[in-house]
């Protein structure tokens, strides 16, 4: 239990108080009485109960006024009425209006336990549940979008500025830079936030598969539509479509589309009936999108139906200044996914890593870091477990004085810097080897080994 | 001031041997002696006719202006039904880290739910609800670990299924 749940009884008899609040204080409760409803309300004002219990035959306000002002002020107190006189039409009464329970004096004290565990779960559920909640928009806002670099800030300061309106949004970037993160950080910045963020892969699918996944379809539709089925659309109601690779979808498809945009009604394939949904519509591709259009490929007015915003989200080689921190937070990630504790990365490495051109992104960057706590040592990630090589001779220009340089230092990487062996492996002796290294001014990645 | 001793007073009929083994139980217990008494008052002016049971509090209340004493802690022994204004019918009751609580034997008894009796078993339950009333005067709120004699139990058959000690936690608090 987090914190300790507060208790407030309410009630005119100084025995039915002192009884409780010793009883509630023997159970590790922290309680708190008032002898009539004014008192009561005064210190709901000052602080948040847990739980109210009420008598309802009070003087002045009674009980069940007492819980009509307590939920009036929509205080989120669990209220458990109590009474000496039960009639059903009370406990009813005190029920519509919001009573958590009603409990009969004198009570059994098992029914009292009871009573109080109950409310006591519900309310650790509610805090849960806050906490979750919490931990969802936190996961999409703050952990999972990393970057310090000014393309980074400026892609964060537009997903602030777009989340709260309604406009089609296209995400450009090239595979792997985190589009689809993107788009989910918007959704959960967005008012539709607690409805769904539904994801369809437009390209993974045939024309006709994602004309039933988006419309969904009527049973007997076509073989094999055993049942009724929900398109994506109509899954989407009040939340955010999530349309990925956008570029691949076809002619037919893109009229389609078009109109289920403009009218946000749609038919499901074999069926009769229009269906309305509200959805606020983020696209994302790959491609250059206005070229299509100019080559005729895509449709112009779907293009300016969704180009509304346009967010491109930069290469990670245009924002090589973010991969120390992308590198950190996959090597925390992949290590507690593998119950590990946290490893250290060589400086070197992540120089490499900085210089590196990473074709697939922020995606082979995450994998070459999993990759390397999976077959690294477990005590700190070197340049040896990166694969980085192949890379490196395709950035490192084409001169013959680069390509002998890049390609002695893998050499030397591969047996650890061990003079002899490297030297054997490139056929040359071991002073030429020296020489070589002097010459293109070579380091050990890990300091311990040039030693 | 150094506790020096706990007293069990019987208020009601209890067989002597009875209460020398449960004296020595709580010894076990707290490592301290008790002492057995025996005493008189008049319970009638405790009785409430309408509910035909006796005021658990307003015994505990007239015990400890009465009967307890600075240097110990003092448990009334009742073989009566007791109750409180909220609650249908209780075993007992203390004042949380004070010097007083009481206990009735009366809803201890198997021949109470129709069962046949067992003398050493009510015995050991009412040990255990001794224990428990004292622990409280020593500071101990109601435990959750499920055989922790600290449990809140409500029914006799939530005794029976609690030792006849502390746990860890609730040694540990023990304000000894």
């Amino acid at each position: 239990m987090s914190k300790k749940i507060s208790i407030l009884i309410v009630d005119d008899e100084d025995s039915v108080r002192d009884s409780l609040f010793n009883w509630f204080i023997e159970d590790g409760y922290h309680v708190e009485c008032a002898e009539n409803a004014k008192i009561a309300l005064s210190k709901i004002e000052l602080d948040y109960f847990d739980i109210i219990l009420a008598d309802i035959k009070m003087p002045g306000m009674d009980g069940m006024e007492l819980l009509r002002r307590i939920k009036s002020l929509k205080n989120e107190s669990i209220v458990i009425i109590m009474t000496a006189f039960a009639t059903v039409d009370t406990a009813v009464q005190a029920l519509k209006d919001g009573a958590f329970d009603y409990i009969t004096k004198p009570f059994d004290p098992d029914d009292l336990s009871h009573l109080i565990r109950n409310a006591s779960k519900q309310i650790l559920l509610k805090q849960e549940n806050e906490i979750l909640k919490d931990r969802v928009v936190t996961l999409e806002n703050v952990e999972d979008i990393i970057g310090n670099s000014e393309a980074m800030k400026k892609v964060l300061r537009d997903v602030e500025s777009v989340s709260q309106s309604n406009s089609s949004i296209i995400i450009t970037g090239e595979s792997g830079t985190g589009k689809e993160l993107i788009a989910k950080a918007i959704h959960s910045n967005s008012s539709r936030k607690y409805f769904p963020l539904v994801s369809v892969h437009c390209g993974a699918l045939t024309e006709s598969l994602l004309e039933s996944e988006l419309f969904g379809h009527e049973k007997g539709a076509f073989t094999g539509a055993m049942y009724n089925r929900k398109g994506r659309f109509e899954m989407a109601d009040n939340g955010t479509i999530f349309l990925d690779e956008i570029a691949t979808v076809s002619p037919k498809m893109q009229v389609e589309l078009l109109r289920v945009l403009e009218t946000k009604a749609f038919v499901r394939v074999g069926g009769n009936k229009e269906i309305n949904s509200d959805f606020r519509v983020i696209c994302a591709t790959n491609r250059n999108l206005k070229q299509m259009v100019e080559e005729g490929i895509f449709r112009e007015d779907l293009y300016y139906r969704l180009n509304v915003v346009n967010i491109h989200v930069p290469p990670l080689r245009e924002r090589s200044g973010d991969i120390p921190l992308l590198t950190e937070y996959f090597i925390k990630k992949y290590c507690t996914s593998m119950n590990k504790p946290s490893i250290p990365i060589d400086s070197s490495a992540i120089k490499r890593l900085e210089e590196f051109d990473f074709p697939g992104n922020i995606r082979e960057l995450e994998n070459m870091i999993e990759r390397a706590i999976v077959i690294g040592n477990g005590k700190k990630i070197t340049l040896k477990d990166l694969p980085l090589a192949k890379n490196i001779i395709n950035t490192s220009g084409e001169s013959l004085y680069e390509q002998e340089k890049v390609h002695i230092l893998q050499i030397l990487n591969k047996y650890d810097w061990n003079i002899s062996n490297s030297a054997k492996a490139l056929k040359v002796d071991r002073v030429t080897l020296y020489n070589k290294i002097k010459k293109y001014d070579l380091k050990s990645s890990d300091k311990n080994k040039e030693k | 001031m150094k506790l020096q001793k706990i007293t069990l007073i019987s208020f009601g009929y209890f067989d002597h041997d009875f209460l020398q083994n449960i004296a020595k139980k709580i010894h076990d217990e707290f490592f301290i002696t008790a002492q057995v008494k025996e005493a008189y008052f008049d319970l009638s002016d405790f009785y409430d006719p309408a509910r035909r049971q006796y005021d658990a509090n307003q015994l505990l209340h007239y015990i400890e202006k009465n009967y307890s004493a600075d240097d110990a802690k003092t448990i009334g022994l009742f073989n009566v039904d007791l109750f409180i204004p909220i609650f249908t019918y209780i075993f007992g009751q203390a004042f949380l880290n004070g010097r007083t609580g009481i206990a009735s034997a009366y809803r201890l008894s198997n021949e109470r739910y129709g069962i046949d009796a067992d003398a050493e078993l009510m015995q050991e339950r009412f040990a255990k609800e001794i224990i428990h009333e004292l622990g409280h005067t020593f500071g101990l709120k109601h435990c959750h670990v499920s055989d922790c004699i600290m449990r809140s139990g409500t029914y006799v058959e939530d005794i029976d299924q609690k030792n006849s000690g502390f746990c860890q936690t609730c040694n540990d608090n023990l304000l000894i």
